[in-house]
């Protein structure tokens, strides 16, 4: 029998396309993050990807059962939860206790962003709030990195990472002394050129031949990964290349009056600082809309991660910075407003 | 005087238990911040720091209730600190006396009681309007709710932040030590923690009261 009644959605032009959800954004960026789950796991083995599962577990569950205590819809599916474990695990070292990732995740989403009333009203970077109790935290769990490439990283675990909850985790010099082929200092480029002056290759770093973060490695692979945001217009392209420019900056700056310290390239390819460009001071709500802002925030992150990484006592310094930036963020905002078109000053009284 | 003309209310219990609970000068009044958030990094320190203000409380509020009639009113905020000053200076010395280890800890925090604003607020807004033995007995009550919450911070801390409580190894000596917890901003964190917990027994307590109050108006309604 023939439907009396066909539903024809029958509309005139213009055919204007819906902006996209915050969920099809988020879904995106995780889209963007995936070769850089691959790249991790390639690079440090099963114990870079069962942290990351790990901690990204922890932020889903610990927003859901958040959103449960405050008898409110769970808002776990639009996926920005799943970012914020991704990109927490993604700063965090390879051989990091997963006990601790669970910590950071529930830190992130229950500190750094459900207290403030959820998506939308988070001051801070989520992930970077959790990486920040967590340096605060395990001071030297979150600074013991471990070799890349090694033999069985397919089959074994890093002894670390299987600590027992609450419990410290084994130590892993003796492990990777054991492993390592050429013998590995366990020093990040940052370290490298901060405690011993040298200065690693910027090729080694551009490709992501070094150690480090799990995530913050291969800056090609995040220039990428980045673009396609980009070109799918989910990312403001202003906020990583304002970014880029203060760092360079910064770093020139500092060049010029210290010739011991590292020149702009280094500066940018070294550490997190891509990384953060990218996906952490991008942080939609976190960060400043005007344009003017954006620009001024972009300088500050690369000012403070320049001058704390050179004369602080942290190697790395991206994290602190992108949040004492987000910080300022209101007051940014505040001072760049846009004129309105056609608006008329107001007449001083 | 105007001040005691008030009606006196009679000594009731709940005197003494409000500072405990309802108007615990941490958790709802949120006065004396300051030695809350940093002395409480383990728990000796928050029992040393809470029992001196505890006594500090006590000791000024009974002078300033049995002196609330001699005071003029001008110049009743001088005389309240000189009072407290005085206790603090005692409290100080007999700090030095037991154990100077103690003191040591504790630092610039034993002198700054004199600012508590815990303190001078009470003597203000409480023991020069009452008498002695209500005065007495509501100071005791505000200094054990003041010790109450410092325990909690200072336990909570000390257990996380080291595996131990008042220097005894609680955890297994492979417990990995928060060090957050024992750094400022576990302090704020902890006590950011305890007054959500409190708050949201707060809230669920009255919306309790309210749901016994409209039941037993309409009983149908409710079941």
């Amino acid at each position: 029998m023939a439907n009396k009644n066909p539903k024809i959605d029958l509309r005139t032009s213009p055919y204007i396309r819906r902006a996209p959800t915050v969920a099809q954004i988020m879904r995106n960026v995780v889209y963007a993050l995936i070769p850089l789950i691959i790249f991790a796991t390639v690079h440090f083995g099963i114990s870079a990807l069962a942290l990351i599962i790990v901690t990204t577990l922890s932020c889903v569950i610990t927003e859901h059962l958040f959103c449960k205590l405050a008898h409110k819809p769970t808002t776990i599916k639009d996926f920005s939860a799943v970012i914020t474990g991704i990109l927490l695990s993604m700063t965090l070292p390879a051989g990091f206790p997963l006990w601790m990732g669970v910590v950071g995740g529930f830190v992130a989403i229950g500190l750094g962003k459900l207290l403030f009333g959820g998506l939308g009203f988070n001051v801070f970077n989520p992930a970077l709030v959790g990486r920040a109790f967590l340096q605060a935290a395990f001071p030297v769990s979150i600074t013991t990195w471990t070799p890349t490439h090694v033999a069985d990283r397919f089959v074994d675990f890093i002894p670390s990472t299987l600590a027992l909850p609450f419990m410290r985790p084994v130590d892993t010099t003796t492990w990777t002394s054991q492993v390592a082929i050429d013998g590995f200092s366990g020093a990040t480029p940052l370290a490298l050129m901060k405690f011993q002056g040298i200065i690693t290759e910027n090729s080694a770093l551009f490709f992501g031949t070094v150690t480090g973060s799990i995530g913050e490695t291969s800056s090609l692979l995040i220039l990428i990964c980045g673009a396609y945001l980009v070109f799918r217009n989910m990312l403001d392209w202003r906020i990583p290349v304002a970014v880029i420019i203060g760092t360079a900056i910064a770093a020139e700056l500092f060049h010029a009056f210290n010739p011991q310290a590292p020149q702009a390239l280094f500066m940018l390819l070294s550490g997190g600082l891509m990384f953060a460009a990218v996906f952490m001071a991008s942080d939609m709500v976190a960060s400043p809309v005007t344009p003017l802002g954006i620009f001024i925030f972009g300088l500050l992150v690369g000012f403070l991660t320049v001058t704390i990484r050179l004369y602080g006592a942290l190697t790395e310094a991206v994290m602190y910075a992108i949040l004492f930036a987000n910080a300022a963020t209101p007051l940014i905002e505040s001072y760049t407003q846009p004129k309105i078109y056609g608006a008329r000053k107001k007449p001083k009284s | 005087m105007s001040q005691t003309i008030e009606t006196e209310k009679p000594l009731t219990l709940e005197v003494f238990t409000a500072g405990l609970w309802q108007e615990n000068p941490v958790f709802v009044m949120m006065l004396g911040l300051c030695p809350t958030l940093a002395v409480t990094n383990t728990l000796e320190n928050s029992l040393g720091m809470s029992a001196a203000t505890l006594f500090v409380l006590v000791g000024s509020n009974a002078l300033v209730s049995a002196l609330r009639l001699v005071i003029p009113k001008q110049i009743r905020i001088t005389a309240y600190i000189i009072i407290i000053a005085t206790f603090v200076t005692i409290v100080d010395y007999l700090i030095q006396a037991f154990s100077l280890d103690l003191h040591n800890k504790l630092g610039a925090f034993i002198q700054l009681i004199v600012v508590n604003c815990l303190i001078l607020g009470r003597a203000e807004a409480y023991a020069s309007r009452n008498g002695f033995t209500k005065a007495v007995v509501s100071a005791l009550g505000m200094g054990l709710g003041f010790t109450l919450a410092l325990v909690a911070l200072g336990s909570v801390r000390e257990l996380l932040g080291a595996g131990q409580l008042l220097g005894y190894q609680i955890f297994s000596l492979n417990f990995e030590p928060w060090v957050v917890m024992i750094l400022p901003p576990g302090g704020f964190i902890v006590l950011g923690s305890w007054l959500l917990l409190f708050n949201y027994f707060r809230q669920r307590k009255t919306e309790n009261l309210l749901a016994v109050d409209s039941a037993s108006h309409c009983t149908v309604k409710n079941n």
